[in-house]
């Protein structure tokens, strides 16, 4: 693995490789002095060329938990305002002498680009509508610490999938470790491409409620044009929306899942948000694990020596 | 490609030289209050659990076991294809605690150096002591260990392997010479 890119690109062998060091990464989180100094001597240079302050901190804190050191870029103070072309910039901040590089940008297929163009690794924070892996990792990282396994688990995606790069992700994901999954939205919400995904698709969420061992719930994402199909606000809650009554009849050890920011009230009622089968924190501080993981198979393979 | 390989340690062999072990940590640290055991993953960790055993059947008391993993701490993590890494469960602070480590082979002592970083990092022990199954010499550090189960002098060009019940199977340790 030389760059971390989508989620279609790994094997389940490397996934549960990932996994299990990324639980070793928890108990390093835990410990009174939660840094190792596995990675010293490396730079990571966060690129993000679309606003993100938890995914751009999370890449932060794994990095400085392993002891590299970070350089973080953002837009509205760079060059990037004076004209300077993607390519110039990324090559300008490689020359700097960073070891690996997070981009995030809205176009699909630039953190590609990235690492073709420097050489160096390059893990996707996130590209367009089209993937966020380590946001793949970590959900699974966080149902398999909960549940115990993946594999044969009934793992739901509801809400605005067509703009969503946190469900193809998840999709691909889960499905490699053996997850059924099923996406649950209205058919205006639904990319084109979902035939090829390795998942069922229905647009009744009562119809496979009491099914599921997991409910994974997407934000609409009102900046990406998600949620416009719908009248109202009570009107997606009612029929795509984690309610009181939903969230009862789930099964006892059923678990729900958000990538945050909720959007209470719309995606997820508040009473559900509190409840400690809802594992978003869970998730933020798996998501800091799971990268860990990442960069330190990036950089502490021998093919990057 | 053919290589040498004779058993230098059979299980009755591994056996008496970690009953002896722990018979030493017992008497070496007269008693067992405050100490802690901590294996190195892997064979480290059954090692260990097998000297606390036996402690408990000297002295009649549980001494507290763990398992302590260096993956983290080493310092050729470029130049070794990487291994998975594994557990580190620390029972009870370290702080003030009698530190024994646990490991199968003494060699460069690279280990070892790791080990004592990571500790550092997880509290402050009054005292680290090292027992191992084989020392087989070739330090490239100045480390040496308290309590020794057989030391095997080696040419850098051998290799050790030190096989358990647990994780192999069997109990022994062979000695495999280039072809």
């Amino acid at each position: 693995m030389k760059s971390f890119l989508d989620s279609e690109q790994l094997d389940r062998p490397t996934l549960e490789r990932l996994l299990d060091d990324a639980d070793r990464f928890r108990e390093v989180l835990e410990r009174p002095i939660a840094k190792v100094p596995t990675l010293r001597g490396k730079t990571v240079a966060t690129l993000f060329f679309e606003p993100s302050t938890r995914t751009r901190l999370s890449f932060e804190r794994a990095a400085k938990a392993l002891s590299a050191d970070t350089m973080s870029f953002s837009p509205g103070t760079s060059s990037l305002s004076k004209g300077e072309s993607l390519k110039d910039t990324v090559q300008t901040i490689a020359a700097m002498g960073a070891d690996l590089l997070v981009v995030r940008h809205r176009s699909v297929g630039a953190p590609a680009r990235v690492a073709a163009w420097t050489g160096l690794p390059v893990v996707n924070g996130g590209d367009g509508a089209h993937q966020h892996p380590t946001q793949g990792l970590l959900d699974a990282l966080t149902i398999r610490r909960a549940l115990g396994r993946v594999e044969g688990l009934r793992v739901a995606i509801v809400g605005d999938i067509a703009h969503s790069r946190v469900a193809r992700s998840g999709v691909f994901t889960l499905a490699t470790l053996g997850a059924q999954v099923v996406l649950v939205a209205p058919r205006t919400l639904l990319p084109v491409s979902v035939e090829g995904w390795p998942c069922e698709v229905t647009t009744d969420f009562d119809e496979v409620l009491e099914t599921l061992d997991v409910v994974y719930l997407l934000r609409v994402q009102t900046e990406r044009g998600g949620a416009t199909v719908f009248p109202s606000v009570r009107e997606y809650l009612r029929r795509y929306g984690m309610t009181r009554q939903r969230f009862a009849r789930l099964g006892p050890d059923a678990v729900v899942l958000h990538p945050g920011p909720m959007n209470r009230g719309v995606e997820i009622e508040a009473a559900v948000a509190d409840d400690p089968r809802a594992l978003v924190l869970e998730q933020v501080t798996n998501g800091v694990a799971a990268r860990m993981s990442v960069l330190y198979h990036l950089l502490g393979s021998p093919e990057h020596a | 490609m053919p290589t040498k390989r004779h058993r230098v340690l059979d299980a009755a062999d591994i056996d008496r030289a970690l009953r002896r072990i722990a018979h030493e940590i017992v008497e070496r640290e007269r008693g067992v209050d405050d100490l802690v055991i901590l294996g190195i993953p892997t064979r480290g960790v059954p090692l260990a659990r097998r000297i606390a055993a036996a402690i408990a059947e000297i002295e009649g008391t549980d001494v507290p076991l763990g398992s302590l993993d260096v993956g983290l701490y080493r310092d050729d993590l470029d130049a070794r294809p990487r291994v998975a890494l594994g557990p580190t469960e620390i029972p009870v602070p370290l702080d003030g605690r009698r530190v024994v480590l646990v490991d199968d082979v003494l060699y460069t002592g690279r280990t070892i150096r790791a080990a004592l970083d990571a500790l550092a990092d997880l509290g402050r022990p009054a005292r680290v002591r090292l027992a191992v199954l084989v020392d087989r010499g070739h330090r490239e550090l100045p480390i040496r260990p308290d309590h020794v189960g057989k030391n095997l002098p080696t040419a850098p060009t051998e290799r050790v392997t030190v096989h358990l019940e647990e994780i192999d199977g069997e109990d022994a340790v062979y000695v495999e010479e280039p072809a």
